[in-house]
């Protein structure tokens, strides 16, 4: 005869370990793993902190991308430790986890405790469709899909880097994307900056980048910042922003964003191009190294080819603009490994892409100081390249 | 002979290529061998007094030759030199 519901539940109870809400409370520092294996509504009213979301029903499924370490100390909870109990078992016996337990009375026996619970801002049900493709990997989820539209990004140029940069990260649900551009658009920008079109030639790219964003996803707040960037304005445009993509065209504004950005402890996702070929690195400010700290001073005229109209082939900034867009997503959810201290060379014509090591040097003129001692005046600063460049043409 | 990587803006000066081969025991010595088979490359690599000059890097491999042993670090057959000088295009 088959066994009731109740019966199952006590047998299953019996193969498994369950473990009280006051031992997990203590073992959450411990860098235990927590599973929450509700339905993903129920997680509206709390979650315990620092909590990863599984659904029971996709426990099988799923289970590994959450916690690929079969060794790995898990504890599962549900409302009240019934379905966490199953999940337990089939984790154990099926899944070739060795140590899962299950919490006793689930997260209605923790909040009766009086332990504390995070509770989730819930994205509207237009968001959860738009995001769906995020919601559905664990290293982003609700969670990572909120830290994205909390953001603020700045982007340096609504050109060939910022206009794929632009539109990715619109898409992706960046809260806040301010652009800084002085220029308009023009024929000859519509072979690779993806954001503007035919029709809004003449018309100023902050206008026409907004135009493009708001099209896609309304979600985006735009900050336009029609000027050109230099040391009067610099600080106060870029502070406020959590990471800021650099696509700058010209070295003294290199220069001086990262001066500005290390004193201001801003992350700057840099890259540029030229013909077939591509440069990005990630300079966080005291955790790796800074641009001065790669390139000491920029050279001379007639080895900086951003000087004058140099060619590039246009899918060129697509694949570096997009690189960059995918180190800020890292940067704001926190995941993988940003391309901090590593140069990647990319070479289209021979489709590969290697790195070189980048050190933070001892020595280096600014972040080798603390923010506090670097000054206005130095900002920016080296022998006069502007005339030099224009001198070149 | 090690390989040379080339970056974009010095290949005028090798005659377009990409990469090149030059001999030597140590960095200093094959990029001499570089310039002495193509001296345009000179002014663009070396300051005044036989110094890289400070907006070029050297890599080793992955490594940047500063943090070894400079020009004198030993370079083998097999060995890979990248060129890199600082780059800004972004349009």
């Amino acid at each position: 005869m088959s066994a009731s519901g109740a019966e199952l539940l006590q047998k299953v109870k019996s193969e498994i370990e369950e473990v009280d809400p006051a031992e997990v409370l203590e073992l959450l520092d411990e860098g235990v793993v927590v599973v929450d294996v509700r339905e993903t509504e129920e997680l509206a009213t709390g979650h315990l902190p620092g909590a990863k979301h599984v659904p029971r029903a996709y426990l099988e499924s799923r289970i590994e991308a959450t916690v690929p370490d079969r060794s790995a100390n898990v504890i599962l909870y549900c409302a009240s430790g019934i379905r966490s109990a199953y999940g337990a078992r089939t984790m154990l016996k099926e899944l070739g986890y060795a140590n899962v337990r299950s919490m006793t009375g689930g997260i209605t026996l923790w909040k009766d405790r009086g332990y504390d619970v995070v509770v989730p801002r819930a994205l509207t049900a237009e968001q959860r469709e738009r995001y769906s493709r995020h919601l559905l990997i664990p290293e982003i989820g609700a969670e990572g899909q909120q830290k994205l539209l909390d953001a603020k990004v700045l982007l340096l140029g609504a050109g060939g880097l910022g206009s794929p940069t632009a539109l990715y990260l619109a898409a992706a649900g960046v809260g806040t994307l301010g652009i800084v551009d002085d220029d308009e658009v023009d024929l000859s920008n519509l072979q690779r900056q993806v954001i503007h079109n035919g029709e809004r030639i003449g018309m100023p790219k902050v206008d026409s980048a907004e135009a493009s964003i708001n099209a896609l996803n309304p979600d985006v707040n735009v900050v336009k910042h029609q000027v050109r960037l230099d040391a009067s304005n610099i600080m106060e445009i870029i502070e406020g922003y959590d990471v800021i993509v650099d696509g700058v065209d010209n070295f003294p504004t290199r220069y001086l964003l990262n001066d500005a950005t290390v004193r201001l402890r801003i992350p700057v996702v840099s890259a540029s191009i030229l013909g077939f070929d591509g440069q990005l690195s990630v300079f966080k400010p005291y955790e790796g190294p800074c641009y001065r700290c790669l390139f000491r001073e920029p050279p001379p005229a007639e080895m900086a080819p951003s000087c004058g109209a140099n060619g590039v082939l246009g899918v060129l900034p697509g694949t570096m603009g997009l690189l960059q867009a995918t180190e800020v997503v890292k940067l704001i959810v926190g995941v993988g490994d940003p391309a901090i201290g590593r140069l990647l060379l990319y070479d289209a014509l021979a489709a590969t892409l290697t790195e070189v090591k980048v050190r933070r040097d001892p020595e280096c003129p600014i972040c080798s100081r603390e923010p506090s001692e670097i000054t206005d005046d130095e900002m920016g600063v080296f022998p006069d390249y502007e005339a030099f460049c224009a001198a070149a043409g | 002979m090690a390989t040379i990587k080339i970056p974009p803006v010095l290949r005028a000066s090798v005659g377009g290529e990409k990469e090149v081969s030059a001999a030597g025991a140590n960095v200093g010595e094959v990029l001499r061998d570089l310039v002495a088979n193509h001296p345009a490359t000179e002014s663009q690599l070396f300051a005044g007094e036989g110094e890289l000059n400070r907006y070029v890097n050297v890599y080793l491999n992955d490594e940047d030759v500063r943090v070894l042993e400079g020009l004198q670090t030993a370079v083998g057959d097999s060995d890979t030199l990248v060129i890199l000088p600082a780059m800004a295009g972004g349009r």
